[in-house]
């Protein structure tokens, strides 16, 4: 049932209760046990919405910045991970492999907030090589929904 | 002007889908249930190689049996689901869809005054497709009390002297009913003992919730008076690609194999190099389809016990069966009036055979959402009829 629930929830984690049971044929008990043991085990990390911010009035820059580093002895990448993750306004870091070391993924009102954290908070930690980054200008899928996708039933109606 | 029409064509009743059909295309804003057809798009590695196929060029005629490849592909699925191997060379035909099978397996098969048994509810063209190719159609009425299953009494009392294929159309549109090995091996014994050929429609084998499907074919004995018949419309969700195929003794399959060549010449070449990566890759999108079914199954299953309107629980295809007989009023009435007043279309049980009459077909080939919505519709239509409006 776990990778269904799982499946199921990463899709709609609004959906209720009673209706998850239904559909994975359990006891709503069940359900919250599992919930609970899976946020327990740090499975389920949160519950988030999917919003595309382009159609309300507030303005958003989303930047992928490729940030070149030198690991640091004992801690590897994960200090100046931790360095970098704790700053509200950084959305997402990720350690890659390939041409540069991690990825971050920073969402802020405008390109000068972008270009003010980079050169004055990023670029001046102490074991930063060098970044580069890329701004988003279209969003089409995100997170496995496309995002303007109008979906019409293409079907005839009886068959 | 003396219009050149054949008699057997004339005599044949336009299906009761159709004609419920025609009611609800007059009507806009309709929330629908009446589909036959997954409403996932085709998996898009599928149609992938299908627009490869295209680029390469590859626009000609296959051999009128298919494309070797897909025929092999073909018997290594059906080993690997269900453990019956096939010649890829002798016993394999790839056709327009399974409907094509379905008609030139009966083609070849009948002589005139032959009896084909079919058990209904069940899709409606074996009925005329029996006509077309000169034989009697006898029909056994399946009984909601066994879960619309075929029973061993139920086949004895249909056979004759004449009766030369039994169909077998499990798992069943439009009931949901599937049959199960206990089921499967009495149907077979009478089989062997009465010398009859079966026609095992088996479109809709991928989409099982209890446990997998089995195939009569499978059942010794059986192989060599089986046509199974399947194809791609449904478990991978390819119905306007439009390719089946059937599986049986090389005798035949090569009077099968003549008609098509006469009639098609060959199944489209698009979908048929689709239809090898569906066979290869496929698997997954078929377990995630089945799964997304199930839910949705059970999510209907648990309406009508709320709404207390009685229904087996099927474990096959995309429908279920709910009987409306309490309401008083045929079934094409019922789904009339239920999309009349709440805009939901339904197919009424009696479009797929007699004993259909008293049982609505309800698709769950939507989303969830669409359900639900439809579901509060029914709820609330229901509970108008018995507060005797």
């Amino acid at each position: 049932m776990r990778e269904e629930l799982l499946s199921i929830i990463e899709k709609n984690s609004r959906i209720d209760l009673k209706e998850l049971a239904i559909r994975l044929g359990k006891e709503e008990i069940d359900i919250v046990n599992e919930l609970q043991k899976l946020e327990e085990e740090r499975v389920i990390c949160g519950y988030h919405t999917l919003i595309n911010w382009e159609k309300t009035s507030i303005e958003k820059v989303t930047a992928l910045i490729e940030v070149k580093v030198t690991p640091q002895r004992g801690k590897g990448f994960d200090r100046i991970a931790a360095r970098i993750y704790n700053y509200p306004e950084v959305r997402d870091v990720y350690l890659m492999s390939g041409g540069f070391d991690l990825l971050v993924i920073l969402e802020e009102k405008s390109l000068k907030d972008i270009a003010m954290f980079v050169s004055e908070k990023l670029s001046t930690l102490d074991s930063i090589i060098s970044t580069g980054t890329h701004f988003i200008l279209k969003k089409y899928k995100d997170h496995g929904t496309i995002i303007d996708e109008h979906i019409k039933d293409e079907r005839e109606v009886i068959s | 002007m003396n219009v050149p029409l054949n008699e057997t064509v004339l005599s044949l009743k336009p299906s009761g889908i159709r004609k419920f059909f025609d009611l609800v295309s007059e009507m806009e804003d309709v929330i629908s249930l009446g589909v036959g057809e997954p409403d996932f798009d085709t998996p898009w590695h599928i149609r992938d190689e299908g627009i490869y196929a295209l680029e390469q060029g590859k626009t000609f005629y296959t051999s009128n049996a298919g494309l070797k490849e897909l025929r092999e592909e073909i018997c290594n699925y059906l080993k690997r689901t269900q453990n019956i191997e096939y010649n890829p060379l002798s016993e394999v035909l790839v056709t327009v869809g399974g409907s094509e099978a379905i008609d030139i397996g009966l083609r070849a098969m009948i002589n005139q005054g032959d009896e084909v048994i079919i058990p209904q509810p069940a899709y409606v063209s074996y009925y005329p497709c029996t006509l077309l190719a000169g034989a009697k159609p006898v029909i056994i009425d399946l009984k909601a009390e066994n879960d619309f299953r075929l029973t061993s009494g139920e086949l004895l009392n249909a056979i004759t002297e004449k009766t030369k294929v039994l169909i077998l159309p499990f798992p069943n549109n439009p009931t949901g009913a599937i049959m199960e090995k206990e089921d499967l091996e009495k149907i077979a014994k009478i089989c062997i003992e009465k010398d009859i050929y079966v026609m095992s429609d088996e479109i809709y084998s991928a989409l099982t919730y209890k446990g997998k499907h089995l195939s009569i074919a499978s059942i010794e004995g059986m192989k060599e008076r089986t046509i199974l018949i399947n194809g791609f419309s449904k478990a991978y969700a390819m119905t306007g690609w439009r390719l089946g195929y059937a599986c049986g003794p090389s005798e035949i399959i090569k009077q099968m194999t003549k008609i098509h060549q006469f009639a098609i010449m060959c199944a489209p070449t698009t979908s048929q190099y689709a239809a090898v990566e569906a066979l290869k890759n496929g698997d997954d999108d078929v377990r995630m389809m089945r799964g997304a079914y199930n839910q949705r199954r059970r999510f209907l299953m648990n309406a009508f016990k709320e709404m207390n309107l009685p229904c087996f629980e099927p474990f096959g295809a995309f429908y279920v069966f709910p009987c409306i007989k309490e309401f008083g009023m045929t079934s094409e009435e019922f789904a009339t009036r239920f999309l009349e007043e709440e805009k939901v279309a339904a197919v009424p049980g009696s479009a797929f055979g007699d004993s259909g009459e008293g049982f609505l077909r309800i698709s769950y080939a939507y989303s969830i959402e669409n359900l639900k919505e439809a579901m509060t519709r029914l709820a609330r239509f229901v509970e108008k009829l018995r507060n005797g409006k």
